[in-house]
């Protein structure tokens, strides 16, 4: 609530400040690395923790928060910005060559040190008595309708996406982008979706959204192993499965709001998977139910056998063909799933939904139903977790409660959040950075070669991951896409910016 | 089969039932020293909640960084620096846990929340999720995977009772983690309720922009209830340690939500009802795990938060919510 203090307006208050919060920066980096980084604990043969002490961690961590602080102050008060950053790469670059390389060149090392510190100096100096402009903000941005256009593309994108890689690639080498990418992203894709009806159009925060997801799961694996039922049957089960107890959690969670409403979510959520785990009867616990049925074309199973796919079309047997065939199906779910949502917002019920997000009150006052309202979010939401869940089991072969944990909700949260809640193409593009984002940390060889053979980039991502949230948050707190595009409009149709839309109350 | 697994019994009551009161009393000085835990951690959860109106996610996982912090500083003072005595040694690692945990929540306001101020609504939510995960995992990278033991320390015990049906008895370390909860909630009551400190901060939560107006520096006051949560939970954290004696990265997560069901239990905001709340939730935590089924006791902690949400949700001690248009 408080100003923040005055920005420095001359080279002399400038360059005093910015060393001093450079100091500030290395002691508070200090005191967070002393006893965490510092030392360090494994325990020994007789199981005893023996201590060890790790100062240059200590002392990198120090030196890059005081570089941090020293770049973001130099940023924030600049004008002359972009030299200054020049500077500060150049000084970076000499002091990484020096700090990895131990024996390169001392000129280069010496002479980028040397620039880049000239070149900081240099900006200061230009910057001299200029005051920084404060940034201006834009409330509505008026922008023509192209969405649908670029959705057609994109469809046909994805359409042809497995044929292409089976090309390119070849079948061996194909698999890993149709399975790890392409299907994976996809199955995010549908879950965001789903999830958007629920934060994005009714402005419900929920937090346990993997219990559909599970719910879905277990239906399919349960009804496919003791019924022996067909994927085609069991999938509109799950997503009533799922649909009933997302009904189940919408009815006592009605009267709450906001953080609340997240934390009953969660703890829903949480309960679902620890039911999972200890139910051994139903769920054979820790271990999951296996061998469950695989995908059948409509029937016919993907074997090498006489009455298998590639028999009756009269193709080469390949496992590629399930794969594919699992691609197009997820996209075909996660497509209904969009088209779904996005016929549902023109409907009463859909609008209901976004008026509960813009205002509770107002809609109680205009005679909405509040509790259908908000119970037909969390169904149909649930009822696409529902879908994905059993696409899941049949795409796995097998489930267990480890992949439903809340990490799995967060995951999802973030990529509707991230995408920029209510907007579906958002959660797309935010699914696949995500998504395939840690995906190829698996393929980073070159940070190998740099931090030594036993630097393993999938061990951090899950670090990377919560870090990303944060600086988004900061960064860009409305998601990827911030506009919306209202659903009903007076002659022209407009986007809103992010300023102008409510968030929901939950 | 399938039906047989849906109808069995499958909350079968345990033996224990039968020991009668000693079990009993038992159970009830174990549930205590857990309760003293949760309620030390529920008061970050409770005063940052009055505050800022948000739920610190990362909470959990501050407490979580602070028995490690314990844990090193255990290990360097012992090993390192030579103290036998161990009553100093505790005294020593609780004060510079605080310390260090403190600059820990200091530095997560100041990075990840204070930037977020006057955001829209969900998104310091989000960062708290966000940092969470990162504090979880950054301890995963430095420290490793694995369970931290430590050598039990405070494990002698005093008999209350014996001859019975079962003998109650009281660990020293129970006796420590009872005492100091004790002291430092005086400490902690008389600076939030006597000194100028306080009543800027309670001020501050009845109406942050009147507060400003009349002077009070609300960042440096909600900088500083985050450090007073950390400290709290810091202590939390190294008793957490002398209790179950081992500590691993993913601890913060079961027990900040439950302590979070406490603050919530004990109405939120509301700094007694946070210490009641936690002394309720690890009572019926230890009595569901002694009389009905431990693979439970996590459903029955979260099944509890669901209950008081929907039936009560201005807890115990907490003042209602008035909604205004």
């Amino acid at each position: 609530m408080t100003a923040a203090p005055p920005r420095p307006q001359t080279l002399g208050e400038k360059l005093p400040q910015a060393l001093r919060e450079t100091i500030i920066a290395a002691l508070i980096a200090a005191g967070l690395a002393f006893p965490i980084i510092a030392l360090g604990a494994e325990p020994d043969i007789n199981n005893q923790l023996a201590l060890q002490t790790r100062w240059s961690w200590v002392f990198t961590t120090i030196l890059l928060a005081a570089g941090a602080r020293f770049l973001a102050f130099t940023l924030e008060t600049m004008r002359s910005r972009f030299v200054a950053a020049a500077g500060l790469l150049c000084a970076a670059f000499g002091l990484g060559t020096w700090y990895f390389a131990g024996v390169a060149d001392p000129l280069l090392i010496g002479g980028t040190i040397v620039a880049g510190a000239a070149a900081i100096a240099l900006g200061y100096f230009i910057d001299g008595d200029a005051d920084v402009a404060p940034k201006k903000r834009t409330t509505v941005s008026a922008q023509d309708d192209t969405s649908t256009a670029l959705a057609f593309i994109g469809i046909g994108v994805l359409v042809a996406f497995p044929l292409v890689m089976l090309f390119a690639f070849g079948e061996a080498g194909s698999l890993k982008w149709i399975n790890n990418y392409g299907v994976q992203i996809l199955i995010f894709v549908m879950l965001g979706w789903g999830l958007n009806i629920v934060i994005g159009l009714a402005g419900l925060l929920d937090l346990g959204y993997v219990a559909f997801y599970a719910v879905g799961a277990y239906t399919y694996a349960l009804l496919a192993t003791h019924f022996q039922l067909s994927f085609w049957i069991c999938l509109p089960l799950a997503g009533i499965m799922a649909a009933f107890w997302g009904v189940l959690l919408g009815f006592p969670v009605l009267r709450l709001r906001g953080d609340y409403l997240a934390i009953v979510t969660l703890a829903f959520g949480e309960i679902i998977h620890l039911v999972l785990l200890n139910w051994v009867e139903l769920t054979n616990g820790e271990a999951g139910i296996l061998s469950i049925p695989r995908i059948t074309f409509f029937g016919i199973p993907f074997t090498a056998e006489e009455n298998g796919f590639a028999a009756t079309f009269w193709l080469e047997f390949s496992p590629i063909h399930r794969t594919i065939f699992l691609f197009y199906l997820i996209l075909a779910l996660a497509l209904v799933t969009n088209f779904a949502t996005l016929r549902l917002r023109r409907l009463p019920i859909g609008r209901a939904w976004e008026a509960l997000r813009e205002d509770e009150i107002a809609c109680r006052s205009l005679g909405i139903n509040t509790t259908n309202t908000k119970l037909t979010a969390f169904a149909l939401g649930a009822m696409f977790g529902g879908f994905a869940g059993s696409f899941f089991a049949v795409r796995q072969g097998f489930v267990n409660p480890n992949s439903f944990t809340f990490m799995e909700s967060v995951w999802i949260l973030a990529i509707v959040v991230l995408g920029g809640m209510g907007s579906q193409i958002g959660v797309a593009l935010a699914a696949i950075v995500m998504v395939g984002g840690t995906e190829l940390l698996r393929e980073l060889d070159f940070l190998k070669q740099l931090f030594g053979p036993e630097f393993n980039p999938v061990q951090y991502r899950m670090l990377i991951f919560g870090l990303a949230m944060v600086l988004m948050m900061i960064w860009r707190p409305r998601g990827f896409i911030a506009t919306r595009t209202p659903s009903i409009f007076l002659k022209k149709r407009k986007a809103v910016a992010a300023d102008l839309v409510g968030e929901g109350h939950g | 089969m399938i039906f047989d697994a849906l109808f069995g019994a499958r909350f079968l009551f345990k033996q224990e039932r039968a020991l009668g009161m000693e079990f009993f009393a038992q159970q009830m000085i174990n549930g205590i020293t857990l309760g003293s835990i949760y309620g030390l951690i529920a008061i970050g959860y409770t005063m940052v909640f009055g505050i800022i109106g948000m739920v610190n996610f990362a909470h959990g996982d501050v407490f979580m960084v602070s028995a490690f912090i314990a844990l090193l500083l255990f290990l360097a003072l012992t090993s390192v620096i030579g103290i036998t005595w161990l009553v100093l040694a505790f005294i020593i690692v609780l004060l510079l846990a605080m310390f260090f945990t403190s600059v820990w929540s200091w530095t997560i306001e100041r990075l990840a929340y204070r930037p977020l101020r006057g955001s829209f609504r969900l998104a310091p939510m989000i960062s708290a999720i966000g940092m969470s995960i990162f504090l979880a995992n950054f301890v995963q990278a430095v420290q490793g995977p694995r369970n931290k033991p430590i050598p039990p320390m405070f494990n002698e015990t005093i008999a209350v009772t014996s001859g019975g049906a079962f003998d109650v008895t009281l660990a020293w370390k129970q006796i420590v983690i009872i005492a100091v909860t004790i002291i430092l909630l005086t400490v902690f009551w008389y600076i939030v309720q006597k000194t100028p400190l306080g009543r800027a901060q309670r001020a501050c939560e009845q109406d942050r922009k009147m507060a400003a107006l009349l002077g009070i520096d609300v960042n440096r006051t909600i900088s500083i209830t985050f450090i007073m949560g950390a400290a709290l939970a810091a202590v939390a954290g190294t008793l957490y340690l002398i209790q179950f004696g081992n500590v691993n990265f993913a601890d913060g997560f079961i027990p900040g939500v439950k302590a979070f069901t406490a603050a919530v239990l004990g109405g939120i905001g509301s700094i007694p009802g946070a210490v009641i709340g936690g002394l309720l939730i690890g009572m019926i935590e230890v009595l569901w795990s002694a009389y009905v089924s431990s693979d439970y006791k996590n459903v029955a902690a979260f099944a509890i938060l669901i209950v008081v949400l929907i039936f009560m949700p201005q807890g115990l001690l907490g003042k209602p919510e008035i909604e205004k248009v």
